[in-house]
């Protein structure tokens, strides 16, 4: 039966046999996950070693590189409370070898787990020749033919490249161009405020490049709650040259060895402007041509993203596909938990991708995060929560931080249920301190279990259940007058 | 002021329901809107909110009780001082309630949902419209606005599962819908025993009508009388068993009658190299019997209609397409022969093998699979006699073909035995539009159709 067996149909031991198709952080834990479940596994991928986009250009060198440039602010900073440093110097080649180490290690890592799981690592790039047949062109020459039971799809996605912004110009750059970390212009043109390009906006401006932030819509991070940007919109205007919101890039060419750009807004000073490099990060797109899609039934969104159901299978039911090319949020985590789901659904486990809730980060200083339900999702939706804030200059660790007025930690609650929905935060260490919120979504956790669990002092994490404590307005550390007022006009008083 | 809080309209056509649990007790205060019991209808599981804030005085209905609409539940002494402004005196369908937008279930995620029963968008909570002489009520769509609040269902859509992953695994695991149950912890966690508790009581008791069964097959550990191996099913038998499983819905009843092939089967190897030649492929028994299904279901047009329960309509379709269920690797395929009316056996020959070949290769494309109004399902191969068809919804009839095979018969004109062909047909058929005299007519027409061709000529 083709959907069925994959056992005894050819390789030695009669073990099904899987093919992944690029070893980002989908592939390559389906990969991981199907040999330990016992299938015959075989991870297909152009680079020497497994890691994707988000070990050798995405998510670990952008956060080394955010590393240092934290440090760098940091030593600023400490002024205030009696530190002065001497301008600190900046070996730049260093920083870049630094910077690769961090991923030859992650990676080079990867490669022995690869080995250790008996996992066979094949360096090419793939392509379907049907729903049981992928043809790899090999990196060394030459073409390899996999016969498979199963195929996971992980290829990823890629920067989104727009025509009038010079895509092949050696001073435009994309994500991967600026993550090369080639040199560090005096001025930089960061064209689109989502999270990439404040990310990268921020490093570079933290190594001493002048800095410009062109969005189109009205706000940096579309998408986040207004509440959670605002502090780090502030912030980042005292840091970079200039935030233009509402603005687009109608052209660029290179003059002078420089760029010349011209923006189009309702009211922009000096639209032609100067820089001498800009980064185009506008957004990504999935990885699905070339891929041999058109020798299976597997089924595409109109924005390109391979469609699949809750066990991640596409419209062919011997091919599966996960991570950035499943759709979004395309985020290395929601790609790996998928990666796993497709490796139990191959092995006839009852596994889907049901999450509560996708923990979102976003990196820059200070950091937002957030998880479940958001205040703008519920908005949309029209479904009613109650909305708990605990600004952070009421917590002790915030102040012996220094980091009081930038910091906000936001519950979203269900009144009927007390359930917690959606947890928002901005501050130092939000990414970490949305796990436990995500835990607690997912748990189904209510604002009492957040507010009667012992948390340590003096930490961060305490804003939590601090959080939880204004929904009776109980808080011990702050009185929510708001708050105060709402439970007032519902208790009818 | 003492209120009897009474069973409010919970739906159309809905004039009872099951307690499942009892959210309050005497002495208890309540606020407005607070769930005071929770109860199971048809349709769907409903906690009755409270319509004013007080103090619980008597409750006077137990879980597992069946109660009418209009039925005393509870009486509520109002709180005193509390002057009354959400304040609907109980049970009053007629004053208009102060707050009528219910909390709006959440926008459904767009893509598909199967599960609504009930066809979108909902009617805007409002007391219900008396104008115009509307001919038939519409369909129930989600409880109607009950005179005080609305009920809510478990869970509202669009919102995650109050439950934590493990539980959720473990309801996939035994095949229970975890958006179906229940939940007993605080403000309605659902706990691995509540999935459990759910399990065991659909099939038992009342409380589980409308939910489908449980899958006797969920959760099962086969393993312990032996080696076992799970595999995962393929879309295409997963798609086969729901609509399978939908099929029981019409009550179908299968009639069996022998068709005397002999002259039949002569005629088709006689001509089945002219067919071949002119590009017919393989000239089938099943060729012939597409031919002579498509001219019986002119006649019969019952047999080719569909029924439209929730419209109270039966469709009778102008056009007469055939599907025929093809045995292939991935499981059962069913392509559709376009008007098969409109086409000799020839044409019907050519086409039904090219799509056959398809099927196998896996190249159908959904469209080639829909629209049929009649399926033929051919066994004989496998030397299967009588068989009773299940029908391919929402088609009302399907023909089952069995072997051939040579028996003696009496002929009554020569006094003897003689060496007959007969073709073992089975029809099922949809009861509800479809009596059994109306389908013996259909079946002893086809029979009668293979055994003097001709008929065809004079009436199809
Ligand atoms: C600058 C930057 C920062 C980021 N930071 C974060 C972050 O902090 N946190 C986070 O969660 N996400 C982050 N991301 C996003 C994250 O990198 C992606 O969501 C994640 O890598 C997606 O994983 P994936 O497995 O789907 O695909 P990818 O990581 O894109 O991997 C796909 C792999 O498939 C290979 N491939 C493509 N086609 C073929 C083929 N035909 N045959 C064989 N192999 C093929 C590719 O070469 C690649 O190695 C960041 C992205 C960028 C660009």
């Amino acid at each position: 039966m083709a959907a069925g067996a994959g056992t005894g149909s050819g390789s030695g031991d009669g073990a099904t046999r899987v093919v992944v198709i690029g070893a980002g952080p989908g592939g390559y834990p389906a990969a991981f996950h199907a040999a330990h479940l016992g299938m015959d596994v075989t991870l297909v991928d152009p680079e020497p070693n497994p890691g994707g986009v988000c070990l050798y250009r995405g998510c670990i060198p952008s956060k080394a590189l955010l590393h240092v440039a934290g440090l760098l602010r940091e030593t600023e900073a400490a002024a205030e409370w009696g530190l002065r440093f001497e301008r600190p110097e900046i070996d730049i080649d260093a920083v870049r070898e630094w910077k690769g180490r961090v991923v030859g290690k992650m990676t080079g890592g990867l490669g022995l787990l690869t080995r250790q799981r008996r996992v066979r690592y094949v360096q090419g790039r793939a392509r379907l020749a049907g729903p049981k047949m992928a043809v790899v062109e090999l990196s060394e020459g030459g073409d390899q033919t996999l016969n498979f039971d199963y195929a996971v799809l992980a290829t990823g996605s890629r920067p989104q490249a727009i025509p009038s912004l010079l895509p092949g110009s050696p001073l435009v750059m994309d994500s991967t161009d600026a993550l090369e970390l080639a040199s560090v212009p005096p001025t930089l043109l960061v064209v689109g405020g989502g999270y990439i390009g404040l990310e990268l906006g921020s490093v570079y401006a933290a190594l001493g490049s002048r800095v410009t932030v062109v969005e189109m819509t009205a706000g940096l991070l579309p998408g986040a709650d207004r509440d959670l940007v605002e502090p780090l919109q502030r912030r980042l205007e005292g840091e970079f040259e200039e935030i233009l919101l509402d603005t687009r890039v109608e052209s660029m060419r290179e003059h002078d060895g420089g760029l010349e750009v011209t923006l189009a807004a309702e009211a922009v000073e000096r639209p032609v402007r100067r820089f001498d490099r800009a980064l185009v990060s506008v957004g990504r797109r999935p990885n699905s041509e070339g891929l041999g899609l058109e020798s299976t039934r597997v089924g595409l969104t109109d924005r390109g993203f391979v469609e699949v159901d809750e066990q991640r299978r596409t419209a062919e039911p011997t091919v599966f596909a996960v991570g950035a090319l499943a759709g979004e949020p395309m985020l290395a985590h929601k790609a790996t938990h998928e990666g796993r789901v497709a490796a139990e659904a191959i092995a006839g486990r009852p596994a889907a991708f049901d999450p509560s809730a996708i923990p979102a980060v976003v990196f820059t200083d200070p950091e937002i995060a957030w998880t479940g339900l958001s205040e703008s999702q519920a908005r949309e939706r029209g479904i009613e929560v109650d909305v708990l804030r605990f600004p952070w200059a009421a917590s002790g660790r915030a102040t012996t931080l220094g980091r009081t007025n930038e910091g906000l930690t936001k519950l979203l609650v269900d009144a009927r249920s007390q359930r917690v929905l959606g947890v928002g935060i901005v501050g130092a260490d939000a990414g970490e301190l949305v796990a436990e919120a995500t835990l607690a979504i997912e748990m189904g956790a209510r604002v009492d279990d957040m507010r009667e669990t012992i948390h340590a002092h003096p930490t961060l994490s305490e804003t939590l259940m601090e959080a939880a404590d204004l929904f009776t307005n109980a808080s011990p550390h702050y009185v929510d007058r708001r708050r105060e007022r709402a439970l007032r006009s519902r208790a009818g008083l | 002021m003492t209120i009897e809080f009474a069973l409010p309209e919970l739906g159309e056509g809905i004039e009872e329901a099951d307690v499942l649990r009892v959210l309050v007790s005497p002495g208890d205060s309540v606020e407005v809107e607070q769930g005071v019991i929770e109860v199971e209808t048809e349709k769907a599981t409903l906690e009755v909110p409270a319509p004013a804030a007080g103090r619980i005085g008597e409750v006077r209905v137990a879980s597992g009780e069946t109660i009418r609409v209009g039925q005393v539940i509870v009486t509520i002494d109002e709180a005193a001082g509390a002057a009354g402004e959400a304040r609907a005196p109980a049970a009053a369908p007629a004053s208009a309630p102060p707050e009528p937008a219910p909390p709006a279930p959440p926008e459904p995620e767009p893509g598909p949902s199967p599960a609504a029963a009930a066809p979108e968008p909902a009617p805007p909570a409002a007391p219900a419209p008396a104008d115009e002489a509307a001919p038939e009520p519409a369909p129930p769509a989600r409880p109607a606005p009950a005179p005080a609040s609305p009920a809510a269902p478990v869970h509202r859509e669009g919102e995650p599962v109050f439950a934590a992953p493990s539980v959720r695994t473990f309801a996939r695991e035994i095949g229970v819908d975890i958006r179906e149950v229940a939940g007993s912890g605080p403000g309605g966690r659902i706990s691995q025993d509540d999935v459990k508790r759910h399990a065991r009581s659909r099939p038992a008791g009342g409380l589980g009508r409308g939910a489908p069964a449980p899958d006797p097959g969920a959760g099962v550990d086969f393993a312990r009388w032996g080696e076992v191996e799970r595999l995962p099913m393929s879309r295409v038998r997963r798609t086969t068993a729901e609509t399978i499983s939908r099929s029981w819905q019409s009550p179908h009843v299968t009639l069996f009658q022998k068709a005397d092939v002999t002259e039949l089967e002569a005629l088709r190897r006689r001509y089945r190299e002219r067919v071949s030649r002119a590009g017919g492929g393989n000239l089938t028994m099943v060729a012939i019997l597409l031919s002579v299904c498509a001219s019986a279901l002119r006649q019969h047009p019952r047999l080719n209609a569909s029924v439209d329960a929730a419209a109270r309509q039966i469709v009778y379709k102008k056009h007469v397409h055939i599907g025929v269920a093809v045995d292939t690797d991935r499981g059962l395929l069913v392509p559709v022969l376009r008007d098969a009316d409109r086409k000799n056996v020839t044409e019907l020959s050519a086409e039904l093998g090219s799509l056959a070949v398809k099927a196998r290769e896996g190249k159908l494309g959904l469209e080639e699979m829909r629209g049929g109004s009649f399926t033929i399902s051919n066994l004989g191969g496998m030397g299967t006699g009588f068989f009773t068809p299940i029908l391919n919804p929402p088609e009302v009839g399907i023909l089952g073909v069995g072997r051939a095979l040579t028996e003696a018969v009496w002929d009554a004109e020569a006094g003897a035995f003689a060496p007959r062909l007969l073709l073992p047909l089975s029809l099922s058929f949809d009861h509800r539009i479809v009596d059994g005299a109306d389908g013996a007519r259909f079946l002893s027409w086809v029979v009668e159709a293979l055994e003097q061709p001709l008929l065809l000529a004079l009436e199809g």
